[in-house]
């Protein structure tokens, strides 16, 4: 188990890149603390799966190192690196037993054969596998084989990070949270350093210690679920987590004074910087209806069980809000209330205002 | 609860009749043949299964059927590894691969007798480019109309460069269709090139190797144009392959009872050969 440090790294799939867009990975510098549970959250194609690659060797950055405490490894072949990885589809070695596929890593490492069956018979209990470690493996139900997948991974006690790419992608809907409460269970038992990349901000809030949110090949904000609901560094982090996302709305700023739709918001404390595009940012569960406040009229309401989420029109911007309890009917004029505390300003999409002391 | 509707039967009618005219009838002609004997003018005799039994019992077929066995099992024993290896070799993406891919079923889409031919003028000892190189300028004795030996690697050689193309192509397919997880996770659990070949790629080219090999040991063992071009089946009889040996009877010599017996003979153990093999071959994908 290692800390993990990745300094200056850059990497483009071209073998010229001349300009920013060139670059799959823009950037990046980041340390994952030893035995901690990351999770790399991001829309497909923002550079998550090359992020995570290039971890485990597969492929050599154009630009920058990596280290495992503090040991240049940005050379090294993957085998070398002593990590583990599962993969979006189980991969598993069809021919081979249950028992024989948890084995291969060590066998081929030269573990002796009493260890082999120690190690082996650990992970199947970890696992709950042990009824099926002489099956054949191909006849594994998918959610089985992605098990032995993950074991594979953890069978070498040795490793200095389990990374998963979006295991669950192909695992039914009602396994899922199984295999989700299962692999948070095996972090907290094994105490390996985990990286779990996946576009779906459930299982990533759910199994990470840490967030990290990517956009476009770069890193947007890295924080706890909590911090990443709460305070969001970037319009990006705002929309992409929560559901629905973050209302995002085109604001006036001059001197402090924020308006809205020719109304005066307050925001949670000073503003700073000045110029460019500016934008308040609200969660919809700090927007409520009021007795007075922003004229606005209701177009949509969706009752999603515990609550309603309304979404109204002030002026010609759609605003969404999450309501419990009784709502009011499309097509009525309504008030609504910012929460001060929990109202943002956004320039060129970065967080510019100061929580109030 | 009724699963069984008669009306189904309809439904096969049309497949039954297409499969009885181009199947069964002419094969219940040949049985027809096999157990008569006729002078010609439409005349036949009651033979019984004398015809089998002659043909069962001469040494003649046990020759011929000897020399089949080897020679479906030399080309096999050298195509299937070597359409294996070229196939592994192979690459995956590229500008290359419709290149390789071209150039590898070239050799399948020449007709069979001018494949013949081509070897037979290939060979010739004193204007053919193989035939003058190696009598000529290696001075290696190579005469595959006097030399039984060089006869029969020739056919071989023949056959090698004609279908180990169908194995590579198959082989090929099996081996493009395995996604790169499965090389990434193998070179992060450790395994060597042997194992990711054994564990990897062998099994997933399971199946279309089965078909390969099937077709490869029918295609194989009812061989005939290519041989009867370039060799005609000697020198002697050297080279005369079951097939070759049924045209001689049943044309040749014009023994059309025995050489029906023949073909029946020829035709179970080709069925038989085929069906041990792919029964084995897929039993156990089914435990």
């Amino acid at each position: 188990m290692a800390k993990i440090t990745l300094s200056n790294l850059r990497h483009s799939y071209l073998p010229n890149p001349k300009s920013a867009e060139d670059f799959a990975l823009k950037e990046i510098d980041l340390d994952w603390e030893d035995g901690g549970a990351y999770a790399l959250l991001g829309p497909s194609g923002c550079g998550k799966s090359t992020l995570l690659n290039i971890i485990s060797g597969l492929l050599t950055p154009s630009e920058g190192r990596i280290l495992f405490d503090d040991r240049d490894v940005t050379d090294l072949p993957p085998d070398q690196r002593n990590i583990a990885q599962v993969f979006q589809f189980p991969v598993i070695y069809d021919t081979m037993t249950v028992r024989d596929n948890l084995a291969f890593p060590l066998r081929n490492r030269g573990v002796a054969d009493a260890r082999i069956a120690e190690r082996v018979a650990e992970i199947a209990a970890m696992l709950e596998v042990e009824d099926m470690l002489d099956v054949r493996a191909s006849h594994l139900s998918p959610d089985n084989k992605q098990k032995i997948s993950m074991g594979r991974g953890l069978v070498r006690d040795d490793v200095n990070v389990v990374m998963f790419d979006e295991p669950l992608t192909v695992i039914d809907p009602h396994l899922k949270w199984k295999l989700r409460s299962k692999l948070k269970e095996l972090h907290q038992r094994v105490r390996a350093t985990m990286i779990y990349v996946t576009h779906d901000q459930t299982e990533a809030l759910t199994f990470a210690d840490q967030v990290v949110v990517m956009q476009d090949g770069e890193v947007v904000q890295i924080g706890t679920p909590v911090e990443l609901f709460e305070r969001p560094q970037h319009t990006f982090v705002g929309h992409f987590i929560g559901s629905p996302g973050m209302n995002v709305l085109p604001v006036v700023e001059t001197d402090g004074r924020v308006t809205f739709e020719g109304q005066v918001v307050a925001v949670e404390g000073k503003v700073s910087g000045q110029g460019g595009a500016t934008e308040l940012g609200i969660r919809p569960e700090f927007v409520s209806i009021a007795e007075a406040g922003l004229e606005a009229r209701v177009r949509k309401v969706s009752d999603v069980g515990r609550h309603s989420v309304v979404e109204v029109m002030v002026g010609d911007t759609p605003v969404k809000a999450v309501v419990e309890g009784a709502v009011p009917v499309q097509g009525a004029s309504v008030f609504l209330n910012f929460a001060q505390e929990q109202t943002r300003l956004y320039r060129d999409g970065w967080i510019a205002t100061e929580v109030s002391p | 609860m009724k699963t069984e509707n008669p009306k189904a039967w309809f439904f096969v009618l049309p497949v039954l009749l297409l499969v009885a005219f181009n199947a069964l009838v002419p094969i219940m002609t040949v049985v027809n043949y096999s157990v008569q004997e006729t002078f010609g003018n439409n005349v036949f005799f009651w033979q019984g299964l004398d015809w089998f039994e002659q043909i069962l019992r001469s040494d003649r077929f046990h020759a011929a059927l000897g020399r089949q066995f080897l020679f479906t099992f030399l080309i096999l024993i050298i195509e299937v590894p070597l359409g294996i290896i070229i196939a592994l070799s192979m690459p995956r993406q590229g500008f290359w691969v419709p290149i390789c891919l071209v150039t590898m079923a070239l050799p399948m889409l020449i007709p069979w007798n001018v494949v013949g031919a081509m070897w037979n003028i290939f060979t010739l000892p004193d204007i053919g480019l193989l035939g003058y190189l190696m009598n000529h300028t290696l001075g290696i004795n190579y005469d595959m109309t006097q030399n039984p030996f060089a006869a029969w690697v020739t056919i071989i050689t023949m056959d090698v460069w004609h279908w180990t193309s169908l194995v590579v192509l198959l082989s090929y397919a099996g081996l493009v269709s395995i996604p790169d997880a499965y090389y990434q996770a193998a070179k992060i659990d450790g395994a060597s090139p042997w194992k990711v070949f054994r564990y990897i790629q062998l099994p997933k080219m399971k199946t279309v190797l089965t078909i390969a090999i099937l077709l490869r040991f029918m295609d194989s063992f009812n061989i005939y144009t290519e041989p009867f071009v370039l060799t005609g089946g000697g020198p002697g009889n050297s080279t005369t392959l079951l097939s070759i040996d049924l045209v001689k009877i049943a044309l040749g010599q014009f023994d059309l009872g025995p050489a029906a017996a023949m073909s029946l003979i020829y035709f179970a153990i080709t069925l038989l050969v085929s069906w041990l093999f792919y029964t084995l071959m897929t039993k156990d994908d089914e435990q």
